[in-house]
């Protein structure tokens, strides 16, 4: 069965997105895996439902956590979407929104969370300190990108990124999901090599000698 | 600005005096700390401890211990001493004169490595316990090698040997001693938990229902702010002090920029004066809104929380409008404001005004009124005068106790000694004092808009400044009353276009040392509670 080019989702119309080459292309992957019409279909129900009701897990480290309450709030409400409340265990979470600083101390703990989540999970990386240390990548103490530590689907730039902007980027996923096979995700989504990993020191094998 | 001089505290004989930046400066050496400390509190009365600075003069390491006396909070009296042992460095504690101390002395060993002779806990404050180095020693090595990422968190039993040291024979001795009884329970509330607004961890030990005691554990949020604003120059630092306790953005900036102006000797027109002043003003309502509303939120009241939101909203809405930013608006600059106020602005600020008070009595209408909120607010934890004092507990959390801190007041900065308000004082100090004190003062933040908004000036919204700014040499400390108390900034300089030290005094830190301090004893359920009403921003006070 052939998957539509085009993924259309309830709330924003395709043409109105910025990026839609790189959806293209995922799109042309997933076609050349091909998939028969029964599981396809099912497949489409299955997507249907799950893009429609993502529940993120309650987690922010700093400012940008005051934008992402903002989402939950009066105004931009992200229960419209079907996203529709936040959740306080990570079992119950399909998303989790990484807002705000990571730092050396948090990491592993985010790490951690990350892996309590059941599958399938996806990671937003919301505003510059979640994508690369924004304002904070000098500093000793604050890990360049959670990146390094979780596989992220949806960046969102900003310092801290609008509502809006958050929005936006969950439409983005929500585009994501609609396309994946579920029959076929991958029982553990790894962090995908980054351009310049050579460089970076190899942080899981050394330990400190103490 | 007012500053009285001191002619009344008489200096001990061991130390040097002199008058740096408004402050009276007593240098003493090491051995004689404790002695002034003591000195200092029980004879000229400086019960107040704000803040201890901890330095790296290269050849010396050491601290200033900014001081303020409550019955002439104006004041500032600082304390400075130095050990020049780089390898083993230590002074004497002064835990046992100011409470607040022992927190303090804690980050300044973990940023610096000096022990702190007859502190009881002597672990690192923020960073791991296995972290090389002391961050903001000027020889500290930042190779990350040395410091790698960590996936996996470290054991928490480390948390519960806590090191501790004394001096025997002028020799450095270090003992152990265990945080726990063998059979205590121990909970662990957060880091990552719904309600803890923000990454602060607390080991909670537990007797059935009942708190026995609290461990704060922090570090999760961070970021080094301080290091990086060495090798910053100061209109680039102005965007990190904005994202330290990103409620009071506002007026933790116009705290750098004051500083900065104050040792420039220029001032700011005053069409910059009052816009900032009203910006403030704004701010405060803004954070107290968010403040209260995941304060109820914590009690179970979501539609307090979609309320207190909505009408932040607004306050968003004037802020995107002149500044380009709703959050962090980045508009305040040394010298004045970053650009004019948006033509809407005084008509959008009018608007609010009458919005706001008429949500307010909504707003205590839905939960003050509420007799299950109130039943649980009242009479839990208490925390009394002397200890907010002794505990540096400032802003609403202090004044519910009856301690008038306010820095508006006491030594009116911008455009607030042109302004009538009042400070809303209550003398109970329990949960429920505190919240009242948040929602009256945003009623007298509306007053003061009210009274700026129809006057402000017409002019230039800034000085003309070189775009390279240097400091001329000195020290340079500057208080303002942000939403959570009074935020401090002091600035070392050398004359060059980066400072020598920024030091932030977080008002957020010692309200975590009064939740240590009034928790016990109450109910579990009771402890976010009573978190949610000191109302601490967990970034601010890790910096
Ligand atoms: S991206 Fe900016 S607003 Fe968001 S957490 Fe980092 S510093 Fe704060």
């Amino acid at each position: 069965m052939e998957i539509k080019r085009k993924t259309r989702i309830r709330n924003m119309r395709y043409e109105d997105f910025n990026d839609n080459e790189s959806l293209e292309k995922y799109v042309e992957e997933l076609r050349a895996g091909g998939v028969n019409i029964f599981v396809g279909s099912i497949n489409d129900i299955i997507n249907w439902g799950r893009s429609n009701s993502v529940w993120p897990l309650t987690f922010a480290t700093s400012c940008c956590g005051i934008e992402f309450m903002c989402v939950g709030a009066a105004r931009a409400d992200f229960a419209r979407f079907g996203w529709e409340v936040t959740r306080n265990s990570p079992r119950q979470a399909d998303v989790i929104f990484v807002c705000g600083t990571i730092v050396q101390k948090m990491a592993p703990v985010l790490k951690r969370l990350y892996d309590q989540m059941a599958e399938p999970k996806y990671v937003m990386a919301v505003g510059s300190c979640a994508i690369c240390g924004g304002p904070f990548r000098d500093s000793y103490h604050v890990v360049q990108g959670v990146g390094e530590i979780i596989p992220v689907d949806v960046y969102v730039p900003g310092c801290p990124p609008r509502p809006d902007a958050m929005l936006y980027g969950m439409m983005q996923l929500e585009r994501k999901i609609k396309l994946q096979n579920f029959f076929k995700l991958p029982d553990q989504p790894s962090i995908p090599p980054q351009s310049g990993a050579e460089e970076r020191p190899d942080t899981e094998n050394k330990q400190i000698q103490s | 600005m007012t500053e009285t001089t001191d002619k009344t505290i008489q200096a001990p004989e061991y130390a040097e005096t002199e008058r740096v930046d408004g402050r009276t400066v007593f240098t003493v050496p090491a051995e004689r700390l404790h002695d002034a400390a003591r000195y200092l509190r029980d004879v000229a009365g400086c019960d107040f401890l704000i803040d201890i600075v901890g330095m790296d003069w290269g050849d010396s390491l050491g601290a200033f211990y900014h001081m303020s006396p409550t019955d002439r909070p104006a004041e500032v009296i600082t304390l400075k001493t130095a050990t020049t042992d780089r390898e083993t460095p230590h002074l004497e504690s002064v835990c046992d004169v100011w409470e607040v101390a022992q927190t303090y002395e804690r980050e300044v060993h973990d940023f610096f490595g000096i022990v702190f002779t007859g502190n009881p806990d002597m672990r690192r404050l923020f960073l791991r316990e296995s972290w090389q180095g002391y961050p903001l020693r000027k020889d500290y090595d930042a190779d990350p090698a040395l410091n790698p990422l960590h996936k996996e968190s470290e054991p928490l039993s480390d948390m519960d040997v806590v090191p501790y040291f004394t001096l025997e024979d002028g020799r450095l001795v270090g003992h152990m001693r265990q945080m726990y009884e063998e059979d205590e329970y121990i909970v662990n509330f957060g880091p990552q938990h719904p309600a803890m607004h923000g990454v602060l961890h607390l080991r909670v030990s537990l007797d059935g229902e009942v708190i026995r005691s609290v461990d704060p554990n922090l570090g999760y949020i961070h970021r080094g702010i301080e290091k990086m604003c060495e090798s910053y120059a100061y209109p680039q630092i102005l965007h990190l002090t904005e994202r330290l306790d990103y409620l009071s953005g506002n007026i933790n900036r116009h705290a750098f920029c004051l500083c900065c102006e104050k040792a420039l000797q220029i001032e700011a027109p005053q069409r910059a004066v009052y816009v900032r002043t009203i910006m403030d003003e704004l701010t405060r309502i803004a954070s107290h809104l968010l403040g209260w509303g995941s304060m109820c939120m914590d009690m179970g009241s979501i539609t307090a929380f979609v309320y207190g939101m909505r009408d932040r909203e607004k306050v968003m809405d004037i802020f995107e409008d002149t500044a380009g930013g709703r959050l962090m608006t980045s508009y305040y600059t040394i010298g004045g404001l970053a650009s004019d106020i948006h033509p809407d602005f005084c008509r959008k600020v009018k608007e609010f005004i009458p919005y706001m008070r008429k949500m307010l009595r909504e707003h205590h209408m839905l939960f003050t009124g509420n007799p299950i909120a109130a039943g649980r607010m009242k009479k839990t934890g208490r925390l009394t005068l002397d200890d907010a004092i002794s505990l540096g507990a400032t802003g609403p959390s202090g004044r519910a106790s009856g301690w008038s801190n306010d820095i508006r007041k006491i030594a009116p900065y911008a455009a607030y000694d042109k302004v009538d308000f009042e400070v809303p004082m209550r003398t109970g100090g329990d949960t429920f004092d505190r919240y009242m004190v948040r929602l009256d003062e945003i009623e007298q933040s509306l007053r003061i808009i009210e009274q700026l908004i129809d006057n402000i000036p017409e002019g230039p919204y800034a000085e003309k400044m070189r775009p390279i700014i240097k400091l001329p040499e000195g020290e340079y400390f500057q208080r303002v009353e942000n939403a959570r108390g009074q935020f401090g900034v002091h600035i070392s300089s050398r004359g060059d276009k980066t400072p020598y030290r920024v030091k932030f005094r977080s008002p957020c830190l010692p309200l975590v040392g009064a939740l240590k301090h009034i928790t016990p004893g109450s109910k579990v359920a009771d402890l976010i509670m009573i978190g949610g009403s000191l109302d601490y921003v967990i970034p601010c006070m890790d910096r």
